[in-house]
């Protein structure tokens, strides 16, 4: 493969440098973008096509003890969608929980390059990583979840809020994580320690803790922003699924007080009604909310119909589901650190909450004024795989292919919703945005998510075709880092991708602090417990604002 | 080095699933053996005292000293010649050997399993069914305050078991440590095991799956008649009793050993342990836990879980990954005399698999690796000795709660890896078969 690269005819939407539509060249040399190369260089022509930036997926769950276990778990759902070996490239199973190989030559095939794994007990740090490292082509990262932290949460509870921030730091480092992850702050303590209990309110303490989960909330926002993270605190809110939890969502996105936070799969926090009666859709007050607070940006965790796998920290969610749904279940608990929630799932057009979901989406992602703030996902394969990005696509580009849609589905749940009356139809350019270049802003990855001078290699060239589904399904060709994965629909070449992380400074310090604690209550040795560096194979180490 | 000789602190000893990593290591100023391993149990101490670097050839061909080149060679040949090879063993070496097996095992179309399939391969195959609560050990120390034993004698099969994270371990909510809990053990009969328990249930031979199923019943509150005694030897106020103290604990775990998964019921008993421990979570937190056996056959089951998606007993003849145990388990696709090359790491079926397995083991040319000679070894066409995985060789190990753990290796070996070994039988493969063996290394 050439280090050198011209694609040249193509129509360009790169949103982060207003380039809309237009037909340009886009030169690489040395897996980097180029504002030119010598004549002769090798080309393509993309006469036809569109080129985007590669697809950035901010929140997924592809790498780690909890997949692993889903894999595992579901034989059932992987001997009807086999992918087979192709020369060197490994073969493997797909389903909503693929093997490691084949999700990443899965989103290669539908134009991504990038993927973060969006929740991480940092005790299985090192088995993340050892999947990551299976997962070809895509560059990748992961979010460590801290907000059941019970060290962590100890330092709170006693005021020690300078010891939290470096506390917090060191836990970074030793994880070799991207960002902090949220997830039903506070939660996890009432669950294992008393009798599966939850927590259901920002301001009540928690059992076990002198603490609230909105103090939690509040200190790891402050700390992700006073760390400079390139991501901001990632949070899944307290009351995932229960009706009326929007005013939970809100209240979260009111402690950041300004500050920036990203609170992820919104869908699933954006019910209004009753607590144990059925949802409706409190779509607008969210979009209401995010519209006018620029510091919070979100990702959508869109819902499709078909097969699904809940898979979440929240194990007090899986366990409420498993009781509505009597299938099989899996709960995994971290010591000192998470609790875990696997369970098969199915969403179905004829039932009224799925369907609600589901529209409920759709218009969290029609009502967002600034699309750059709420980004696609579907919480995979909590709402569905990434495999459905290309049908989510066309329900975003299509009016008439979603009304259609709308119309094949529990229509009591469409009537407690807008979706009908909303004209509103995604642009090409708008799609690059909330599939490419919003979430590499947010995940201030300023390398990705755009073809300026500068920007890493990572390209997309679809065919255009009016049936967007069928465009953005598979794509023409694929470049990572300026080598070519996929040319003419073909897989040509294998590529590891990188582990991209962060490591914000900590004072040693505080190793004094954590140290006896993991004497106390760990099972490891302290000194066993950091990833060291022979685990990450090509690493990026992506700065923070302050150091 | 000072003449004391080096001192390795927080080792991982891999003899068992219990992977303690708080070994000191001492060794000796010639750096050929061990001369102290602190805080390690009596397995654990034989584990690393006894290991000696011994004169064995590097590679034997049918029998006679070889060059690991000419060793390489023919194994390559073997596996490329072969219709149907078979791979085995990979429960006591490293995640990174045990990544190359699969490779190979993909390259060729052919067939891979672990140790799993003959120890808790009915655990894999009831998790598929009714799933688990389960938890890291940590969990059990903090936590636990209702300890159940089910068919497993931890004080002679993992040593550590009791002090390090469930009877004696002090935690967050048990600083009294064992007089913070109540402890259960059910077995057939005695053992030194259940010397430490608090309630122990001699359940009769055969009938753990009615005793569990009888337990279930009285979980969900419906009536039971007083045969339960003479089905499974246990009373029916004694079971009341046992069932009001699981309901009422703060947290509540049954581990299970092969006394459950290998007797009359094999993965019946396990879905109906593992369904029990779900039903009480109606009532408080409650997880249940397979004590596993090797040092990382945990590993095993992961790193052919997420390269393939099925853990154990994978096929690979129509070029993707086939999940069917009794037919792609080796012991049984070697019974059925079907495997035309077979390929063993870490293990010793000659010795334990049945009698026809052994029989076909015998007729096909077999490649071992190995750090000792085995009975195996002895009948392969190519026999590699190979360096011991966390004495010799680093690497990634994991927990039998699927806590990954680094290795810290004591000495040199002069023997390769296992995954050296098998990464050159797969580089040699990939030439063989036109493949492009490794894939592009990231251009920035």
């Amino acid at each position: 493969m050439a280090s050198t690269l011209r694609i040249k005819n193509g129509k360009v939407y790169d949103p982060i440098n207003q380039i809309d539509g237009k037909v340009m060249d886009i030169c690489i040399k040395d897996g980097k973008i180029v504002d030119k190369l010598p004549k002769n260089a090798p080309s393509i022509d993309a006469q036809g096509m569109v080129v985007m930036p590669g697809g950035v997926d901010i929140h997924c769950h592809i790498a780690g003890h909890k997949v692993n276990l889903a894999r595992k778990f579901q034989p059932e759902d992987k001997r009807h969608d086999v992918s087979p070996r192709v020369n060197q490239l490994r073969s493997g199973t797909g389903g909503t929980v693929p093997s490691t190989f084949t999700t990443g030559y899965r989103y290669a095939t539908l134009g991504y390059t990038t993927a973060m794994e969006a929740a991480v007990p940092p005790l299985g740090a090192r088995h993340t990583i050892e999947e990551l490292h299976d997962t070809p082509v895509v560059d990748k990262g992961f979010y460590v979840l801290l907000a059941n932290n019970v060290c962590l949460n100890q330092l709170l509870e006693q005021g020690r809020t300078e010891e939290f921030k470096q506390a917090v730091a060191w836990w970074m480092n030793a994880a070799k994580a991207y960002a902090i992850k949220l997830v039903n702050p506070g939660g996890d303590e009432p669950w294992k320690g008393h009798r599966n209990t939850n927590v259901d309110n920002l301001d009540s303490k928690i059992s076990g803790f002198d603490l609230t989960p909105r103090t939690i909330i509040k200190s790891l926002i402050d700390v992700s922003n006073d760390l400079g993270l390139p991501h901001p605190a990632h949070i899944h809110c307290n009351n995932l699924g229960h009706s009326g939890n929007y005013e939970t969502t809100i209240e979260t996105m009111r402690t950041a007080e300004g500050r920036r936070a990203h609170i992820t799969h919104i869908q699933f926090h954006s019910y209004g009604g009753e607590l144990n009666q059925n949802p409706i859709s409190a779509a607008k007050q969210i979009s209401d909310f995010i519209n006018e607070n620029e510091n919070i940006s979100a990702d959508v965790g869109q819902v499709m119909f078909g097969q699904a796998t809940i898979m979440t920290g929240d194990a007090p969610l899986t366990w409420t589901l498993r009781n509505m749904t009597k299938s099989k279940w899996v709960n995994a608990d971290t010591e000192c650190e998470s609790g875990c929630g696997i369970l098969p799932f199915s969403y179905q057009e004829r039932i009224y909450t799925h369907a609600l979901q589901w529209a409920i989406g759709l218009e969290l992602f029609l009502m967002a004024k600034d699309p750059w703030r709420m980004v696609l996902s579907t919480d995979h394969p909590n709402g569905g795989s990434f495999m459905n990005y290309p049908k989510l696509i066309r329900l975003l580009m299509d009016k008439d292919y979603r009304d259609q849609e709308a119309g094949r589905v529990n229509q009591k749940a469409i009537a407690k919703t807008s979706l009908l009356d909303i004209d509103r139809e995604y642009s090409l350019y708008e799609i690059a945005i909330v599939s490419r270049a919003g979430p590499a802003r947010l995940l201030g990855l300023k390398n990705k998510g755009h073809l300026g001078v500068g920007a890493d290699a990572d390209i997309t060239i679809y065919d255009e075709l009016e049936d967007r589904e069928a465009m953005f399904n598979i794509a023409r060709y694929v470049i990572k880092s300026g080598e070519m994965f996929i040319k003419d629909h073909e897989f040509c070449n294998d590529y590891y991708g990188r582990l991209m992380h962060v490591q914000p400074q900590y004072d040693n310090d505080i190793e004094d602090v954590i140290r006896p604690f993991f004497e106390d209550y760990y099972t490891i040795q302290f000194d066993n417990y950091a990833v060291d560096d022979s685990y990450v194979h090509g690493a990026e180490v992506i700065a923070t604002t302050n150091t | 080095m000072s003449e004391e000789g080096k001192v390795v602190k927080n080792a991982v000893c891999t003899f068992c699933g219990c992977v303690c990593d708080d070994i000191e290591l001492t060794v000796d100023p010639s750096a050929k053996h061990i001369t102290k391993a602190n805080n390690a149990c009596v397995l654990g101490k034989a584990w690393f005292l006894e290991h000696k670097v011994e004169d064995f050839p590097i590679a034997m061909i049918d029998g006679k000293e070889a060059s690991l080149q000419d060793a390489v060679e023919e194994a390559a040949q073997i596996f490329v010649n072969a219709k149907f090879p078979t791979i085995y063993g990979l429960s006591d070496t490293t995640c990174e050997a045990q990544k190359e097996a699969v490779a190979i095992a993909d390259f060729l179309n052919g067939n891979i399993d672990t140790t799993t399939s003959v120890c808790h391969g009915p655990t894999g195959m009831a998790f598929q069914g009714v799933g688990e609560s389960t938890a890291s050990l940590g969990e059990i120390k903090n936590r636990a305050d209702l300890v159940m034993y089910w068919g497993g004698n931890p004080a002679e099969a993992h040593p550590r078991h009791f002090e390090r994270y469930a009877v004696n371990a002090k935690g967050m909510n048990t600083p009294n440590g064992k007089d913070d809990r109540h402890v259960v053990m059910v077995d057939i009969r005695p053992t030194p095991s259940s010397l430490i328990a608090d309630t122990f249930l001699q359940v009769k031979p055969g009938s753990d799956f009615e005793l569990l199923w009888a337990m279930r019943a009285m979980v969900k509150g419906s009536a039971l008649d007083d045969s339960v005694e003479e089905r499974t030897g246990i009373s029916k106020p004694v079971l009341e009793e046992l069932i009001e103290r699981m309901k009422s604990c703060q947290f509540g775990v049954i581990f299970f050993g092969m006394g459950l998964t290998m007797t009359r019921g094999r993965h019946f008993n396990a879905g109906a342990l593992l369904e029990l421990a779900t039903d009480l979570n109606d009532f408080t937190h409650f997880v249940a836990l397979p004590t596993r056996g090797h040092g990382n056959v945990t590993g095993a089951d992961n790193v052919v879980s997420w390269q393939t998606g099925f853990p154990f007993g994978v096929n690979f003849n129509r070029g993707y990954p086939r999940f069917n145990p009794g037919e792609y388990t080796t012991s049984d696709l070697l019974g059925r005399g079907e495997a035309d090359a077979l390929c063993v790491i870490a293990s010793d079926p000659a010795s334990n698999f049945s009698a026809k397995a052994i029989e076909h083991i015998k007729s096909i040319p077999v490649i071992t690796l190995d750090p000792k000679p085995t009975v195996t070894s002895s009948l392969a066409r190519v026999a590699f000795t190979t360096a011991t995985y966390g004495i010799n060789v680093p690497g990634t190990v994991y927990r039998m709660d699927n806590v990954a753990l680094s290795l810290r290796p004591a000495f040199d070996s002069p023997f390769p890896s296992d995954q050296m070994v098998l990464k050159a039988i797969k580089d040699r493969i990939c030439e063989l078969r036109g493949l492009k063996g490794e894939q592009a290394t990231s251009a920035a």
